[in-house]
């Protein structure tokens, strides 16, 4: 991890961090940002372009920003809206009550929970089974971790490190062992050890990848026979530079193993993540954790109102 | 309506019209607005899009629509020109220092960009060219990176320089350099840690690299799948540290991969490979115009409208203007039918001549599959063993004609009956269809033109 010297700005809030990072790049081609909304003095359609560009910009996708457009239209006729400002912060509510979290999304953490971690390659998984571990140990709860990448060289030993991190026990496997047989020797373990939460990192995988996708059915499957009665918690982690393709990924992995929540990682940049809207508002499935970087403390429970802010440049003004 | 491709929203768009000579501010704006919202889907940056937009609009308007092409193809022709031109029209390749001297290539990016991998790849790459690679590991942040760098260096079998994770990057960069000119590598790579662009601190390090040992070539390792994202981070790399290209990861997945075209359009550095897959000889040539296909979602049409250009004769031209203008006066005979069959053969595709038709986007998803060339050339026969009285007026065909051709071409007569039945309903849908001007729903179509593409749709042919 970086030097010392950083380490103070690391710790900086979520908020913070998202928005340094708006500042940052606010020369940059990308950022579409520095528009003043405030500049309207009425809602004509260069003002409504300019809210369908930000949220392109931040990775909605034409679909869902065009959903989310014509939601607003109406709402301003029928509550006869004329002020600019007022129209903005309406479409941020919608946004923003479209992204919050159900009150039981986190119940599975009173354990005992089998929390799968999935996605595609290099998006964050063992990283966020790492510092997962490290915020329910710290809790005081009883965490095991299962290694089930027995695929990609070093996975099992770069999750050993985090799990000596979070000072948590981990079951493995040597590289090329069935993944799923992992699994079986981990629900063994976390029954036997009275575990409240296991945690389990996979192998990233595309999802157009017949095959891999198969064998995380598979993994799925011994879970529920193995320990039926468990909570189950199946985590996709999106990166959230990814772009529409995001969308694919969730529907696909929903596909091989029922989706209950999202992680969305590396929202430390100056990415936005907003696809993560439009596969809430095409498969319902909601942001649960954020990723906001590399250490262990850099993972928080999903707080839709920075989100959207962020999305937005809400607020960009105060730091 | 949900159109599977570009193709198909432009052919909708310019259905109804007939390939007129030149193309119109009106129809390249309708059009070019279906064009952004493909790129848009493709992840390609909205700047971009809105800039390539504008560039396209000024060289399409007033344009002359080419012999073979439909307005809707013109449009996609340009495009794909265009993008082309922006995607770079060569192949680049890692150009190497001369004789003996060491070259030193430096990979950077964004976590989990795939560095590391394809760190290994370009490794093996260069060994099968007869170079010998040292891998550095430079990555001391990462848990058990250099193990990975390791182990992928073991599988290719290539020495893997590192140092622990206590030592400066630069410092590591410096000793592995020395290391490999005392042992005769000739080729340094260096695998760097992932780190945000916005992250002051670890791009310094990169420039601290830079300025401890000569990097000949810095590579931007970028995710295919990356969003609106990908000019910031492109941009970034390239001011604050100087990339020299570019390579693509993950492209085996199923993303259109829009990030590329971002990446040229605000760097202007070259892709010099594309990740095809998580083992290690999976790395790849990038070819430019393959992507503008990928980008648009439209690979294959491509190929067709190029081969419709080169295959097709100025009477070819005209005949098909000819059997239009009759398609739509419901006089469309077995003559036509039988020459639609020739020209199809000569351009080697079904949906080529059906998508020149005005008024006939065609599908390839739905031709595909539907098509079964052995019943085809049953029709054929059928059509062949009529007299070309018979071809010219089916209404000529009574019961003794049909026992006859069925005898001719091989057939039983309840198929030679059940063809022109259904030939007969198709004159008629056509006629409808025509004088309609083309008002109909997505998904028939290309049902009237003889059920092409709609095996199982009411009045469609059996192929
Ligand atoms: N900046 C930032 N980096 C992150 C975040 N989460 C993970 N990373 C980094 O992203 C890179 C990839 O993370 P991993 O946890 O190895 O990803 P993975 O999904 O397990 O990767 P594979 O197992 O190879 O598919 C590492 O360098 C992590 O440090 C985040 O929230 N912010
Ligand atoms: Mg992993």
């Amino acid at each position: 991890m970086p030097e010392e010297g950083t380490e103070k700005s690391r710790k900086k809030g979520f908020f913070s961090r998202l928005f340094s990072g708006l500042t940052k790049s606010r020369n940059s081609i990308g950022s579409g940002i520095e528009r003043a909304f405030t500049s309207y003095d009425r809602i004509d359609e260069d003002f409504y372009e300019d809210l369908e560009e930000t949220m392109i910009m931040g990775d909605i996708g034409i679909k869902a920003t065009d959903q989310i457009m014509e939601k607003l239209r109406a709402q301003v006729k029928e509550q006869k809206i004329k002020d600019p400002g007022l129209c903005k912060g309406l479409l941020i509510h919608n946004i923003k009550e479209q992204m919050a979290v159900d009150a039981h999304a986190y119940d599975f953490e009173h354990g005992p929970s089998v929390v799968l971690v999935i996605g595609v390659n290099g998006v964050g998984k063992t990283t966020s089974v790492g510092k997962l571990a490290g915020i329910y140990r710290d809790e005081g709860k009883k965490v095991i971790i299962a290694a089930a990448d027995t695929f990609r060289a070093a996975a099992n030993e770069q999750l050993s490190a985090w799990a000596q991190r979070a000072g948590v026990d981990m079951i493995g496997a040597p590289e090329g062992s069935d993944p799923a047989s992992v699994l079986f020797d981990a629900v063994q373990a976390a029954k036997a050890r009275h575990a409240d939460i296991l945690l389990v990192d996979t192998a990233g995988r595309l999802h157009n990848k017949k095959n891999l996708m198969a064998e995380l059915g598979k993994i799925d499957r011994v879970i529920s026979r193995e320990w039926p009665e468990c909570m189950r918690e199946n985590l996709i982690v999106l990166d959230g530079t990814t772009g529409q393709n995001a969308l694919a990924q969730a529907r696909e992995f929903n596909g091989a193993a029922h989706l209950t929540g999202i992680i969305l990682t590396k929202m430390d940049g100056t990415a936005k993540g907003g696809i993560a809207i439009a596969i809430q508002s095409e498969l319902g499935i909601p942001v649960k954790f954020i990723g906001v970087g590399e250490k262990m403390d850099d993972l928080q429970r999903f707080q839709p109102d920075d989100y959207v802010d962020a999305l937005f440049g809400v607020g960009e003004t105060q730091t | 309506m949900a159109f599977e491709n570009l193709s198909e929203k432009l052919n909708h768009i310019f259905r109804g019209l007939r390939g007129k000579g030149k193309l119109s501010e009106a129809d390249v704006r309708s059009a070019l607005r279906e064009v952004k919202m493909a790129l848009l889907e493709a992840d390609v940056n909205f700047r971009v899009v809105k800039q390539f937009i504008g560039s396209v609009q000024e060289r399409a308007v007033g344009s002359e629509v080419m012999n073979g092409l439909n307005p809707g193809q013109q449009v996609i022709k340009i495009v794909d020109e265009e993008l082309t031109k922006l995607m770079g029209s060569e192949m680049t390749e890692i150009s190497f220092q001369p004789g003996k001297a060491i070259t030193v290539i430096m990979m950077c990016g964004l976590q989990g960009a795939g560095k590391t991998t394809t760190a290994a790849k370009i490794a093996a790459k260069v060994t099968k060219k007869g170079k010998k690679p040292l891998l550095a590991a430079l990555d001391v942040y990462r848990p058990a990176a250099i193990r990975q760098l390791q182990v992928n260096g073991e599988k290719v079998g290539v020495s893997v320089f590192s140092m622990g994770d206590d030592h400066r990057p630069a410092d590591i960069a410096r000793a592995a350099l020395e290391h490999a000119q005392k042992n005769h590598f000739d080729v340094v790579i260096l695998d760097t840690a992932g780190r945000l662009q916005i992250d002051d601190e670890m791009m310094q390090e990169l420039v601290d690299i830079k300025e401890a040992v000569d990097v000949h070539q810095t590579l931007l390792v970028v995710d295919a799948m990356t969003g609106q994202e990908a000019v910031n981070v492109a941009e970034s790399f390239d001011q604050r540290v100087g990339i020299d290209g570019v390579i693509l990861t993950k492209l085996d997945g199923d993303t259109r991969g829009g990030a590329a075209l971002s990446i040229k359009a605000v760097t202007g550095k070259p892709i010099l490979f594309v990740g095809m897959g998580e083992k290690l000889e999976d790395l790849e040539p990038f070819y430019p115009d393959r992507m503008a296909g990928r980008i648009l979602g439209m690979g294959d049409v491509l190929t067709l409208i190029d081969k419709a250009q080169a295959n097709l004769t100025a009477e070819d031209e005209e005949k098909s203007r000819d059997m239009a203008s009759r398609v739509r006066k419901g006089k469309f005979d077995f003559n036509d039918y039988l020459e639609s069959m020739k020209q199809m053969r000569r351009m080697g595709g079904l949906g080529s001549i059906l998508g020149m038709m005005p008024g006939m986007g065609i599908s390839r998803e739905e031709l595909e599959g539907q098509i079964d060339e052995k019943k085809i050339a049953h029709l054929e026969a059928m059509v062949l063993s009529m007299t070309p009285e018979e071809r010219a007026n089916p209404k000529l065909l009574n019961p003794q004609r049909k026992y006859r051709i069925a005898r001719g071409s091989g057939n039983d007569i309840a198929s030679v009956n059940r063809f022109i039945k259904q030939f007969e309903q198709m004159q008629k849908m056509m006629k409808q269809m025509g004088g309609l001007g083309g008002r109909k729903k997505h998904g028939s179509p290309f049902g009237g033109f003889g059920g092409f593409g709609g095996a199982g749709r009411k009045g469609g042919f059996p192929f």
